[in-house]
């Protein structure tokens, strides 16, 4: 079932990453990974990952006045929200492969 | 929600959804629910169908057992809404609120199978710390987890992970215990899809 379920989660992440969207590949790519980000949307995706019960509307407030679309928002705080679950994901997974494999902490 | 485009860029006969089913149940669509209407090919179709498959696909882990992990996972993330709704959603599907509050209160001293509590103790360092280490697994694994369990388990903490941030950041309305239950019993009797 492992492998199901990470077939539909790659699906997910090939969709808001690779697919049509309001914001552009690259963007969609810098708020997935939280890497090269300006202000003031560096602000608001650290928000999201970091103190997302803290996002308030003066952050949304902000990345419009700096020219973002509400539909661009939408899919750059999705993407931000996809990536970081997909490293935890991927942290859990290769953390049990080494301890079901046996390895020890490296 | 914090977007306009959330509360208010639906296509017609998807407001016309939101309204039949404010009539036939009482109750106003949960925010959650909205989310993934709004373009459904961006990220709600995906996101749907992963997490049904997470919480309702095949697993040795019962439907509340993965409840109870989502509701784990969104108290760790301090996520009300998603708090509310998955406490709801595990009780009703255990039939004990109790067990449910004792967990999300102490989860050490839970009266709860340990394959569980390393499974939720886990899940809790991997949301709070970002990532954990293979000793970790190793403990899960000792305490009696499967391997395919952790992997279960470790889709159902990246389903409710996103959940609670797009939760918070959009400001999804917390709702009644009310309407946490109606919500709760639609989701065990039609799941995620």
């Amino acid at each position: 079932m492992r492998d199901v379920k990470q077939a539909g989660y790659r699906a997910l992440v090939e969709r808001v990453l690779d697919g049509a969207g309001a914001a552009s590949a690259e963007q969609r790519v810098r708020a997935f990974g939280d890497v090269g980000l300006a202000a003031p949307l560096d602000s608001l995706i650290d928000g999201v990952l970091a103190r997302p019960g803290r996002v308030s509307e003066a952050d949304f407030a902000a990345a419009k006045a700096a020219g973002f679309s509400e539909d661009q928002l939408f899919e750059l705080v999705v993407c931000a929200a996809v990536g970081q679950s997909t490293r935890m994901y991927e942290a859990g997974l290769a953390a049990l492969d080494e301890a079901a494999s046996g390895g020890e902490d490296v | 929600m914090r977007l306009g485009i959330l509360n208010n860029g639906y296509k017609p006969q998807t407001k016309l959804l939101f309204t039949a089913v404010r009539l036939f149940s009482g109750q106003p669509m949960p925010d959650a629910a909205k989310l993934v209407f709004y373009r459904p090919d961006f990220y709600g179709a995906r996101a749907k169908e992963f997490t049904h498959e997470a919480m309702r696909g095949q697993s040795a882990w019962s439907v509340a057992d993965r409840e109870l992990m989502a509701a784990y996972v969104s108290k760790v993330n301090s996520s009300a809404f998603c708090v509310g709704a998955h406490t709801a959603t595990a009780s009703r599907a255990y039939q004990d609120e109790k067990r449910v509050a004792a967990v999300l209160d102490d989860l050490d001293s839970a009266d709860v199978e340990e394959p569980l509590r390393a499974t939720l103790r886990m899940l809790g360092k991997l949301v709070a710390e970002g990532t954990v280490s293979a000793a970790d697994m190793r403990a899960v694994l000792a305490a009696g987890a499967t391997a395919e369990q952790v992997g279960d388990a470790l889709a159902v903490c990246a389903a409710f992970n996103t959940t609670n941030r797009l939760a918070d950041a959009f400001g999804f309305e917390v709702l009644s215990p009310a309407e946490f239950d109606a919500g709760a019993k639609y989701l065990l009797k039609r799941g995620y899809k």
